[in-house]
């Protein structure tokens, strides 16, 4: 047998991959040339992009007290909603996981879970701010449902993943429901729900600055409005202090992460 | 009352059709180190299970001290299984508890949830979880994490859990079957040991016909989901081998 012989029979071609990569790319070909992306359509974009950027230089932080108050804004309504997320998502994790719930009711609280995460969290933010009215409130409702939905289904998944021989051990010493959820599943994923609850957190400061420009509270209103004044200089502020907070909210559970380990 | 364990006509069926045990019929005093030696398979951990209801036999009787298990629910059950202590093959500790919690979940059948939730635990349970880590030579240990600790020592803490129940009936299934040679003795000196010293009768299912014979009083052979030798060691005798495991050659 030849070497190329072998080499052949040691890493046989993928030819499902290679078919799969060729048609990737003739679809982004024939995608550009559907959506009008065009070299000198790109180039009247960047330049408009330069003279934009140029007028959000220096940033403008004379408003910092309209500034730091929808900042604080976001903020408590990331924290009450994740809160509250958190909260309501335990039962419901509990619930979905089809190694501990009856198959009816993990069916059922599958469904729910699976409708609250079926809508993106902006569509029901306008929808809380249409049925409540404007104002941080919708902006919480919005983003609780959210949170419950993401955690209640990631901490059904963790609890999927137990060993179910520390739960039968605590079984067999006679403990009754709670108390085995107490000792034989919350031990094996809590470091796993905290993880999860501070990742909604973070991902909720984030959010929390884009209910706003559906009304729903937060800082999110006044970038908004800032972008409609063409006030380019207060809305680099308002990024930049954006931005500055999701850092400090990223380096702090970061470490919270670190010591839980 | 009828002391000890009296399991009646006991059929375990998995699958319908397909029983894994037929018709089991064993009565075990209430005290002395049983042994139930069989192939891989034959439902030596189904009877176990069977008799703390980790498993929900078919049909039958299981009567602990007189009281049938069998027909229990809830409540019932509970009561019955707190007083049933069972040592696992894999330790089943809950890795990320301490060592003390491990052992002190042994009283989650008496204590209270919101106790149990809070590590409440009366000060007698305390004194006797201290008491049970000395005797199964872990006195040091109470605060590191289960999963810090060798297999053997896991399986120390997991002995020491069952006891800590007071049971009067201490289920072992394949207790020494993850360790090595040596530590399975020393696991075995100590299981047996600690349940004829607290009078609490020991059932354990085990591979290795040499330890049964070492350990036990009795020994019960299985094969194919039926009792089929039932007798002291030294009556076991290589035809019954033959028997319970099939073939010769590795006699």
């Amino acid at each position: 047998m030849t070497v190329s012989g072998l080499r052949l029979r040691a890493f046989p071609p993928n030819w499902g991959a290679r078919t799969a990569f060729v048609a990737l790319a003739v679809y982004a070909a024939y995608a550009f040339a559907q959506l009008d992306i065009t070299a000198g359509r790109l180039a009247v974009g960047m330049g408009e992009a330069g003279r934009f950027l140029g007028r959000m230089w220096p940033p403008n932080f004379t408003r910092w007290e309209l500034l730091l108050e929808g900042l604080l804004e976001s903020l408590q309504i990331a924290v009450i909603a994740s809160a509250l997320g958190i909260l309501l998502a335990l039962p419901l994790g509990l619930m979905a996981a089809r190694n501990l719930a009856p198959w009816p009711l993990a069916l059922v609280t599958r469904g729910f879970i699976a409708f609250c995460r079926s809508l993106h969290y902006v569509i029901v933010a306008i929808l809380f701010v249409k049925a409540i009215g404007f104002g941080a409130l919708a902006g919480v409702a919005a983003l609780t449902i959210a949170s419950m939905g993401f955690i209640a289904k990631l901490f059904a998944e963790a609890i999927e993943e137990i060993s179910m021989k520390q739960v039968e051990a605590i079984r067999a010493t006679g403990a009754g429901l709670g108390a085995v959820l107490i000792y034989g599943v919350l031990p094996q994923v809590a470091s796993r729900f905290v993880g999860f609850s501070l990742y909604q957190l973070d991902s909720n400061l984030r959010n929390s600055t884009l209910v706003g420009i559906v009304g729903a509270g937060g800082i999110g209103g006044t970038l908004f409005a800032a972008f409609k004044r063409f006030d380019y200089d207060f809305v680099a502020a308002i990024l930049l202090a954006i931005i500055a907070l999701i850092f400090v909210a990223e380096v702090i559970s970061s470490r919270i992460r670190a010591l839980l380990r | 009352m009828m002391q000890g364990l009296v399991i009646r006509d006991l059929v375990k069926e998995y699958v319908p059709g397909k029983p894994v045990l037929r018709g089991i019929k064993l009565t075990i005093e209430a005290q002395g180190i049983t042994a139930v030696i069989g192939p891989s398979g034959t439902g030596k951990s189904t009877l176990l299970r069977c008799i703390n209801r980790l498993v929900e036999p078919t049909q039958g009787e299981i009567r602990l001290n007189g009281e049938d298990l069998v027909p229990l629910k809830g409540h019932a059950l509970r009561m019955a299984r707190r007083r049933i202590g069972m040592v696992f093959q894999e330790y089943n500790l809950v890795e990320r508890l301490s060592v003390m919690e491990n052992v002190l979940s042994g009283r989650l059948g008496y204590v209270s949830f919101w106790r149990a939730w809070l590590r409440r635990y009366a000060e007698e349970d305390i004194a006797r979880a201290f008491e049970l880590l000395e005797a199964v030579g872990l006195p040091e240990q109470a605060t590191r994490r289960a999963d810090a600790l060798s297999g053997g020592q896991r399986q120390r803490v997991g002995i020491a859990r069952a006891l800590m129940q007071r049971p009067e009936l201490l289920l072992a299934d394949e207790p020494t079957s993850s360790l090595d040679p040596r530590t399975a003795i020393e696991i075995m000196e100590l299981m047996t040991g600690l349940s004829t010293s607290a009078r609490v009768p020991l059932i354990v299912n085990i591979h290795n016909v040499d330890l049964a014979r070492r350990f036990a009083q009795r020994i019960i052979g299985m094969a194919g989901g039926e009792i089929v030798f039932d007798g002291p060691p030294e009556h076991l005798e290589a035809s019954h081998l033959r028997q319970i495991y099939g073939g010769e050659d590795w006699l």
